[in-house]
C-alpha cells in the first residue's frame, strides 16, 4: 500500500516536464564542469600562490589568489605574444584578399578552364600537409627565408583552399541581379567585387578570418621548423619549449598557458555563431 | 512585317558576335587575374615542393649537399628494416584504435544530448567545443601537469572516487593511454558540432510522426535519427581518420614520444628523422608513404560507406 503510493508519487514528480527539465540541465551542468576540469584547474591554478601549489594541488579555487604569477609570465611572454598577434594580422589580412578574389572568380567570373582549376585546387586539399613541409624547408632555406616570419604567413595567406571554397559557396548564393543592375550602370568586375561582393560577403569573410586566426595563433609545427631564434617564436612554441624550464613553478606556467588560450576563446565566443557556420558548410559536402 | 521579322535576327546576331569578340577576351583575362594569387601560390607552395619531395624521396639527402640518387632505398629500408618504424605505425594505428571510436561515439552521445535548438543549448555547445580551439602546446602543457606524479592532480581526484590511478606519463601502456584521453578531450568539438548540424537538419515531421506512432525517444534516436544521421557519421570518421593520423602537438609536448618510443607517432617520428637527424630524403619517402597509407584509408572506408551510410 505505501509502496504505490510512494510509486505514485515518482512517477508524478517524473511526469512533471518542469521537473525533468530541471534534472536535464543539472545532468548537463555535471557533465560539462567535469569535462572543463583541465580549463577551470588550468585556471584556477594560475590564481594559486607558492605554498597553495604545494598543499592543494588539485583543488581549481585558490585559498589565497595571487596575481604574481601573471606578472611573472607577462614578464617572459610579451616578445613571443607579439610575434603571434602580428602573424595572426599578416595570415588574416593576406589570406581573406587571396581567397575573396579566388573564390569570386570561381563563383561569378567566366574563363576558359576555370572548372578545372577550381577541382586542381579542391583536390589539393587531399594531400597532407606534411608532404609540403620537408621541401618547403629546403626551398625556403635556399630563398633565405628560414629564421624569418615569412614562412608563417605567405605559404598560408597565399593557399586557402579552404576559404576559396567557403568564398565561392557564399558567392554563389547571392542574387545575379545585383550585380546585372550595376554592370548596366556602368560598373567595371573589380568595382562590382569591392563595393558589392565583398560587403555582402561579411559573414562568410568572418568565418574565413576566425578560421585563420585560430589556425596562425595555435600553430605549432611551422614555427618549429622554420624559426631558430628565440626573438621570433610564437607563443605555442614559447609554451612547448618553457614546459620545464623558465617555469619551473606550475603556477606561472598556468598563468602562461591561460595568457596563449584566453584570446582565441575570447575571439571563439564573440563570434561563434560564424564557427558553427564554416563547420556545417564544410560539413555538408558528404 | 514578314521583312521587318527576317531583317531584324541578323542585326541582333551581328552585334552580339561583335559584342563577344571584343569583351571575351578581356574579361577571362581578369578572371585569370583574380585566380592569379591563389594559383601562383599553389604552385609554388603545394605542387612544387610536392614534386620536390617525390624526386628527393628516391634520393639520400641531408639538405645541404646534393641529392644523392638511391632508388627504392628509403622506401624498401623503411618497409622492411626500420624496427622503430614499424613500432612508430604500430603505435600510430593503436592511437586511432583508442581515439576514433571513443571520438566518434562521445561526440555523437554529447551531440544527441544537446542538439535541441534552445538557446540554453549554446552554452553547453560551447563548454563542450571549447577545448577544440585551444592551441595544443597548452593543451599539452596543462595535461601534463594533471598527470605527473603517482599522486599527480589527476589521480588525487580518481583517488577521491575509489581508483587507484597509474603513473600515467612514465609507465608503458598508460602513456599511450594518457594520450589518447587527452586527444580525445581536444578534438571532441568539431565532430560534435557537426553532428548536431546534422541532428537539426533531420526533419521534425519524421520525428513527430513516429512520436505520434508511440515510440519513446530513445526507439525514436534509434531508428530514425542515427539511420539519417549516417552521411554525417561517415564524414566525421573520416576526418578522424585524417586527423588521428597525423596527430602531433599533444605528443610532442606531453610525452615527447616517451617512455623509449611507446608514443611516438607517426609525424613526431617524421619530424624528428627530418629535422633531428636531418636525413631528408629518408623523411621524404616516410611522407609520401604517410599519403599513400591515408589515401588507401580513405578508398576503403569509401567502400565501406554502402553497408552502412544511408541516403536519402
Amino acid at each position: 500500500m505505501n509502496a504505490t503510493i510512494e510509486g505514485g508519487a515518482a512517477t508524478r514528480l517524473l511526469a512533471n516536464p518542469r521537473f525533468t527539465r530541471t534534472m536535464y540541465y543539472a545532468m548537463l551542468t555535471v557533465l560539462a564542469l567535469g569535462f572543463l576540469f583541465p580549463l577551470l584547474w588550468m585556471i584556477g591554478t594560475s590564481f594559486k600562490s607558492g605554498p597553495d601549489t604545494v598543499t592543494h594541488p588539485s583543488a581549481i579555487f585558490p585559498a589565497h589568489p595571487t596575481l604574481t604569477n601573471y606578472a611573472a609570465a607577462l614578464h617572459i611572454l610579451p616578445r613571443y605574444l607579439w610575434n603571434s598577434v602580428e602573424l595572426a594580422f599578416l595570415n588574416v589580412v593576406f589570406l581573406l584578399a587571396v581567397a575573396s578574389l579566388a573564390g569570386f572568380a570561381f563563383a561569378r567570373l567566366d574563363f576558359p578552364g576555370r572548372d578545372l582549376l577550381f577541382l586542381v585546387v579542391l583536390g589539393s586539399a587531399l594531400v597532407p600537409g606534411i608532404v609540403y613541409l620537408i621541401p618547403q624547408y629546403a626551398v625556403f632555406r635556399d630563398w633565405g627565408w628560414v629564421d624569418t616570419h615569412y614562412p608563417l604567413w605567405v605559404p598560408r595567406a597565399f593557399t586557402p583552399v579552404f576559404g576559396t571554397f567557403l568564398m565561392r559557396q557564399f558567392f554563389l548564393g547571392i542574387p545575379k541581379e545585383l550585380e546585372e543592375a550595376a554592370r548596366i550602370d556602368g560598373a567595371g568586375v573589380f568595382t562590382i567585387f569591392s563595393r558589392i561582393m565583398l560587403p555582402l560577403g561579411t559573414p562568410a569573410l568572418a568565418t574565413v578570418a576566425l578560421f585563420t586566426f585560430v589556425d596562425s595563433w595555435n600553430d605549432l609545427l611551422g614555427p618549429l621548423i622554420f624559426v631558430n631564434s628565440q626573438r621570433l617564436q610564437t607563443v605555442p612554441v614559447a609554451l612547448a619549449l618553457f614546459r620545464g624550464l623558465e617555469f619551473t613553478n606550475t603556477a606561472a606556467l598556468m598563468a602562461a598557458a591561460t595568457i596563449t588560450i584566453v584570446p582565441v576563446f575570447a575571439v571563439f565566443i564573440l563570434a561563434q555563431r560564424y564557427f558553427v557556420m564554416g563547420i556545417t558548410l564544410s560539413g555538408m559536402k558528404g | 512585317m514578314t521583312t521587318v521579322e527576317t531583317a531584324r535576327p541578323p542585326v541582333d546576331r551581328r552585334l552580339g558576335v561583335s559584342e563577344r569578340k571584343t569583351r571575351r577576351p578581356r574579361r577571362s583575362l581578369v578572371g585569370y587575374l583574380f585566380v592569379a594569387p591563389l594559383m601562383i601560390g599553389l604552385g609554388v607552395f603545394h605542387l612544387y615542393p610536392m614534386l620536390l619531395t617525390i624526386y628527393a624521396s628516391f634520393t639520400k639527402w641531408d639538405g645541404l649537399t646534393p641529392k644523392h640518387w638511391v632508388g627504392l632505398d628509403n622506401y624498401t629500408k623503411l618497409i622492411t628494416k626500420d624496427a622503430l618504424f614499424h613500432q612508430v605505425v604500430r603505435n600510430t594505428f593503436l592511437f586511432m584504435l583508442g581515439a576514433i571510436p571513443l571520438t566518434v561515439v562521445l561526440s555523437l552521445v554529447l551531440a544527441a544530448l544537446i542538439s535541441s535548438p534552445r538557446r540554453s543549448m549554446v552554452v553547453y555547445r560551447l563548454a563542450f567545443f571549447v577545448p577544440y580551439v585551444a592551441n595544443s602546446a597548452a593543451v599539452a602543457v596543462v595535461w601534463f601537469r594533471l598527470y605527473s606524479g603517482r599522486d599527480g592532480v589527476l589521480n588525487t581526484v580518481l583517488g577521491a572516487v575509489g581508483i587507484h590511478g597509474p603513473d600515467w606519463l612514465v609507465t608503458s601502456p598508460w602513456a599511450l593511454v594518457a594520450v589518447i584521453i587527452a586527444s580525445v578531450w581536444q578534438s571532441l568539438g568539431y565532430p560534435m558540432i557537426v553532428l548536431i548540424a546534422g541532428i537539426q537538419a533531420i526533419s521534425e515531421s519524421v520525428n513527430e510522426a513516429a512520436a505520434i506512432d508511440g515510440a519513446g525517444r530513445f526507439r525514436r534516436f534509434r531508428y530514425i535519427t542515427l539511420p539519417l544521421l549516417t552521411p554525417s557519421l561517415f564524414f566525421v570518421t573520416i576526418s578522424q581518420f585524417v586527423v588521428s593520423f597525423q596527430v602531433f602537438g599533444i605528443v610532442y609536448v606531453m610525452t615527447h614520444g616517451g617512455p623509449g618510443h611507446d608514443t611516438d607517432m607517426y609525424l613526431t617520428r617524421l619530424f624528428n628523422v627530418a629535422f633531428g637527424s636531418g636525413q631528408l630524403g629518408y623523411a621524404s619517402a616516410m611522407s609520401w608513404l604517410l599519403f599513400l597509407i591515408i589515401g588507401a584509408l580513405t578508398v576503403v572506408q569509401w567502400r565501406l560507406q554502402r553497408a552502412w551510410v544511408f541516403y536519402e
